[in-house]
């Protein structure tokens, strides 16, 4: 019942929006949001670390298709879930001091998103899995349509039919997959981690799942649509987009992938790793010469990702952990830095490096925040993103230790451009401009604080998030070594 | 009271927080005294556990504090480990570091930051301690990269000069590449030794046979953390630069602690160093030339702080070459007595420079004898300590090193034995420029030249003594004084390498380098003071050697050319070429294409085609696409 409540409170949030005035919208989805984040809070208190597929409920939606709505928690859903739970409220928060045109449509989309990535981390079935999948396509896409940037409606298209074509590969995939179940054919996970595919069958479905997810990510060579959407999109869009929404590829291989294509991956794993890893030194070289902060950051996410996704093709649990860990550390650092770029932009009109400077005199206490916020990303030791950085490379150095030099470059380029911009932002004589800078406001501090606490707190104390994953990352992995 | 180990770094961190948190509402003698007195008692805490260890022997003992990362086999926890290597560090730390926070609050009396800067110097002692304490690579590697970011934010304090910030970064992500090399290291010992705990990897590797090839790579790749964080070549030029922070800073981090994380790590890991003789030799080898070419720079340079800082790189070396040769109580007993008089010695120039309103120009100095006393009878001492006169501090370590790397290898002892030729020679010219003959600067700096205040002068006269008394812990053999460091640390050392030289050995090099320190000082003193043969004015009118020496080998410019700017250009035109003109062009162009082709489609169609059934068709047709590339 819990899984239900998690999943229909944002859609009946994300209806009765309509319903209000456009004055209290805002009180309304930060309301709601609050209290899936305390359901959230107390589905923790009930979780048993070691039993799979908790709180399932399981429905026949199309019985004569075999494709029912059943969807459950485990250990690396409850994860995510906490993530898109603790994220929404800040997200909304983000928005506080803007006046949205349409701000009903604004936050019931941004409601509706919730639901749509609830969905997607909950399923437990293929079909459900690829519905949720597309549902959260579309309130992005209206998010960025409507109210992004200059180029909104050549970007967001672009960004809509690519990813919706990878999708549709998936479908294709998925459907092929369904074909093969024995008996009355069936969309459960159960039937397709049971399937025993010939070898080349699996290197079929491997490459359709991976070009969903390899561009849901973005992967390299996949990933053009990214910075330019990132960077066209309102700042919420952004953050849903790099914070949550790309955790769905992630996710995608971890409970889609790697158990149902074992020898899949046993063939294609390498190239797939080699391309994350392109992608990982690729994306940190374009970062560096990047002048606009926001796009900078764009490329430094899929500097991040890629790190990720290399960590999972590793196929062993410290590169799972690691993912897992790193999924939650980067989900609240990017958002803290979008939300960063935003501060920047809103009093200084600019986010071009080259006309920004000295604004560390205005206000010490942003330059602190915009600092931890600088370290988690760069992954200092005690700040989230080494735990993750730490068990992602580990995990790749046992696969190859090849790899894990050229993917380790990420830890000397990430300070570069990461301090570079600090530099340019932060320190130096102020600018002209710089003097407009006024100190944060308190929801800005709230949003900040909250940002800058979690990076810490978690980098201290990562093990819960290390004991409630780890028993279904092993489970997923069984899938896998069973195969060697 | 080892149980209480934890306390030790707490101190700092709380002063860190309640220091950040009140910031500027604190006037800056309770900020300076918070801080100080937070390391104060860390001092305290850390001498009675060393009374402790040293009394009751040598059983290492584990505090661990919670568990910290967790994940399959892989178990880190946050724990300590209290040792007599740990011990000694911890004096080192919490005694100097004590006395540089007491003589940083009268340096930074008049900076308005000053809660700042005492923030960031406890968080520094906190990472620092976490470094010496942490019982396993990775607790360790905590300490060793909040130290990068320590230095960084100290060096980059005075953030509006965007020179220094430049260095600040340059320090951090030099640092960064040799930690990437550290990490590689542990990683290669996790999946050698499946732990990294210190105690179950050094159990584990006693079994290896000698020059192992994993051990030798193991110990390579931590080697190049220690090239980073300990400023060897080629990842040294961080630290002249880093001078850019305020002078205690430099005194501290730059030369006294954090620089000698990395003998501290080798020390550590002695036995798998043992173990790889061919690792030591490179150790040995990069210490050597880093050691001579870091001196032959000081020579030719002007700046009071970067003449020290190319010392404290040299000075580093040696320490290294010790290590190669396998005489990690050696290189440690240099580590003690380094930060002693090297510490005394940044202090001083600190003094100098608040004198002079700033200026660090050894050309626009002279004759600062008379009007600080007390700086130069001090800075005298640490010059002798440095250059090795006995029986200062800096002479017993030196010649230890120099008699071990005698019986390794004659050619590294006199290359070394030339290098502490240098040593002598560029600090006595410093010390001669500075406090003898005429005063060089100008009439406004000359009304302003005081002493400095007492919290300044203090620790200055207490580094003094201990620059004095220091080497006493490390005697030779014809003093028929027990080697009171080596004892202590016998515990620790897996292999003590035997360095026995013969008695007459040891009484010749005692006796030339007396000499020649007397030829180097009278030498000295009639260039720089009687004949006034000042460095030239202006740096471009150098000629030949002096050029090239005084612009450091060109190095920083050959890296530049070399490594940043081809980068930065490479990325620029991929970003130019490929991303934007080839990746997504190509992307693009499919689409437009597909446009093109559902053109032809809707006429089949009769025009009336939904979203859903066009996305089929792409869909489709990017399946071919895929299937023709694989």
């Amino acid at each position: 019942m819990l899984t239900l409540l998690l999943l229909f409170v944002p859609l009946l949030a994300s209806i009765i929006c309509f319903a209000l005035d456009s004055r209290n919208v805002k009180v309304f989805a930060l309301g709601s949001t609050l209290i899936n984040f305390g359901i959230t809070v107390y589905a923790f208190t009930l979780f048993k670390n070691d039993i799979p597929d908790q709180f399932l409920v399981n429905y026949w939606w199309i019985e004569n298709l075999g494709i029912s709505f059943k969807a459950g928690i485990d250990g690396i859903s409850i994860l995510l879930i906490a993530l898109t739970n603790t994220l929404l409220p800040l997200i909304i928060l983000s928005s506080y001091r803007i006046d949205y045109k349409n701000s009903k449509t604004f936050y019931s989309l941004i409601l509706f998103m919730q639901f749509a990535l609830i969905g997607v981390f909950t399923a437990l079935d293929g079909f459900l899995f690829y519905v949720f999948w597309e549902l959260a396509l579309i309130p992005i896409y209206f998010i960025c349509l409507l109210w992004g940037g200059a180029d909104r409606i050549k970007i967001t298209l672009k960004f809509f039919i690519y990813t919706l074509s990878g999708s549709l590969i998936m479908l294709v995939g998925l459907i092929y997959l369904y074909l093969q179940t024995p008996g009355a054919h069936s969309f459960d996970i159960d039937a397709l981690y049971n399937l025993s595919l010939s070898a080349e069958a699996q290197g079929l479905v491997f490459w359709a799942f991976f070009l969903a997810f390899a561009i849901k990510i973005p992967i390299f060579p996949f990933h053009t649509w990214q910075p330019d959407t990132y960077t066209d999109a309102p700042t919420q869009g952004t953050m849903l987009l790099s914070g949550i929404m790309l955790k769905m590829g992630l996710f995608g291989l971890i409970r889609w992938m790697l158990p149902i294509v074992p020898l899949g991956i046993a063939e294609w794993g390498n190239t797939a790793m080699i391309l994350c890893i392109i992608g990982i030194i690729y994306a940190s070289c374009m970062a560096l010469v990047q002048n606009d902060f926001k796009r900078l950051i764009a490329y430094s996410s899929i500097a991040h990702v890629g790190l990720i996704a290399a960590g999972i093709f590793a196929l062993n649990i410290q590169g799972l952990q690691g993912a897992m860990v790193q999924m939650l550390s980067h989900g609240v650092n990017v958002i803290g830095m979008f939300f960063i770029v935003d501060i920047i932009q809103r009093r200084m009109k600019t986010r071009n490096l080259s006309e920004l400077g000295g604004l560390a005199h205005n206000s010490p206490m942003f330059s602190i925040l915009f600092m931890i916020v600088m370290l988690g990303s760069i992954a200092l030791p005690l700040s989230n993103g080494f735990v993750g950085e730490f068990l992602l490379l580990n995990g790749i150095y046992q696969y190859s230790a090849w790899m894990a030099l050229f993917a380790g470059l990420t830890v000397i380029l990430g300070a570069v451009y990461m301090l570079r911009s600090y530099q340019k932002i932060m320190l130096g004589e102020q600018h002209a401009r710089s003097v407009e800078f006024t100190g944060l406001h308190t929801t800005e501090k709230i949003i900040l604080i909250s940002v800058a606490s979690i990076i810490i707190i978690t980098g201290v104390y990562p093990k819960p998030i290390l004991t409630v994953a780890g028993p279904a990352l092993e489970e997923i992995l069984s899938h896998v070594k069973d195969i060697y | 009271m080892v149980q209480f180990a934890w306390l030790i770094p707490l101190f700092p961190l709380l002063g860190f927080i309640v220091i950040g948190l009140l910031n500027k509402r604190l006037p800056v003698n309770l900020s300076g005294g918070i801080a100080a007195a937070m390391v104060f008692l860390s001092f305290v805490v850390s001498s009675m556990i060393f009374n402790q260890v040293a009394q009751e022997g040598s059983i290492p003992e584990r505090v661990v504090l919670f568990d910290w990362i967790t994940v399959g086999n892989l178990s880190i926890p946050f724990s300590f480990l209290i040792d007599r290597l740990s011990v000694i560090m911890l004096m080192v730390i919490t005694g100097v570091g004590f006395l540089i926070h007491l003589y940083s609050i009268g340096y930074m009396h008049h900076d308005q930051d000053h809660a700042r800067y005492f923030s960031y110097l406890n968080l520094f002692v906190f990472f620092m301690l976490l470094l010496v304490l942490g019982s396993n690579y990775i607790v360790m590697f905590v300490g060793w990269e909040g130290v990068g970011l320590c230095s960084y934010l100290l060096i980059g304090f005075w953030f509006k000069n965007i020179e220094y910030s430049n260095a600040a970064k340059k320090a951090f992500i030099m640092n960064r590449i040799g930690d990437l090399g550290l990490l590689l290291g542990v990683f290669l010992i996790y999946t050698t030794f499946g732990s990294v705990s210190f105690r179950e990897v050094f159990d584990a590797a006693e079994h290896f046979s000698n020059n192992d090839t994993t051990i030798t790579a193991i110990c390579l790749l931590l080697f190049v953390g220690a090239m980073g964080k300990s400023a060897q070549i080629p990842l040294y030029t961080w630290l002249p630069d880093a001078m850019a922070g305020p002078t205690p800073v430099s005194a501290l981090i730059h030369a006294a602690t954090m620089v000698t994380a990395g003998i501290y790590m080798v020390v550590r890991s002695n036995v798998l160093y043992a173990i790889s003789a061919d690792a030591s030799e490179v150790m040995a080898v990069v210490g050597l030339a880093t050691a001579f070419f870091a001196a032959t720079i000081g020579l030719k340079q002007n700046d009071i702080k970067k003449v020290l800082a190319y010392s404290t790189v040299s000075q580093l070396g040696y320490m290294f070459v010790a290590l190669g040769v396998g005489a990690y109580e050696t290189a440690l007993f240099h580590v003690i007595t380094h930060a002693f008089f090297k510490a005394l010695l940044f202090l001083g120039a600190g003094s100098v420079i608040h004198a002079m309103s700033g200026e660090q120009d050894l050309r626009k100095m002279g004759g600062l004898k008379k009007a600080l006393p007390i700086t130069h009878l001090t800075f005298l001492i640490g010059t002798l300590a440095i250059a090795g006169l006995p029986p200062f501090a800096g002479f017993f370590s030196k010649d230890e090193i120099l008699a071990s790397v005698w019986s390794h290898s004659p050619i590294m002892f006199w290359v070394l034995a030339g290098t502490s030729v240098l040593t002598a020679v560029y600090m006595f010219r410093l010390y001669w420029l500075t406090f003898y003959g005429e005063f060089r600067g100008t009439e406004h700096q000359k009304s302003h030249l005081h002493e400095s205040p007492a919290t300044i002068t203090i620790p200055l006269v207490v580094l003094a003594i201990l620059s004095t008394v220091g080497g006493f812990i490390g005697m030779p053999e014809i003093f028929h004084q027990p080697h009171l460091l080596k004892e202590f640390l016998a515990p620790i050392i897996y292999r003590a390498a035997d360095h026995e030289v013969s008695h007459t050995f040891e009484y010749a090099l005692m006796g030339v380098s007396f000499v020649l320190l007397i030829i180097i000082m009278y030498g000295t003193y009639t260039n720089y003071v009687t004949k006034k043969n000042l460095p030239i004015a202006n740096d471009e009118n150098l000629t030949g050697l002096s050029k090239v020496l005084n612009k450091k080998y060109y190095v920083d410019e050959i890296y530049n050319a070399v490594i940043t700017k081809p980068i930065d250009a490479i990325s620029a035109f991929v970003y130019k070429y490929i991303e934007k003109g080839f990746i997504d062009k190509l992307v693009n162009s499919t689409g437009v294409s597909l446009n093109g082709l559902s053109g032809v489609m809707r006429l089949v169609q009769t025009g009336n085609i939904g979203a859903y059934i066009f996305s089929m068709v792409i869909g489709i047709i990017l399946i071919i696409f895929f299937k023709l590339i694989l």
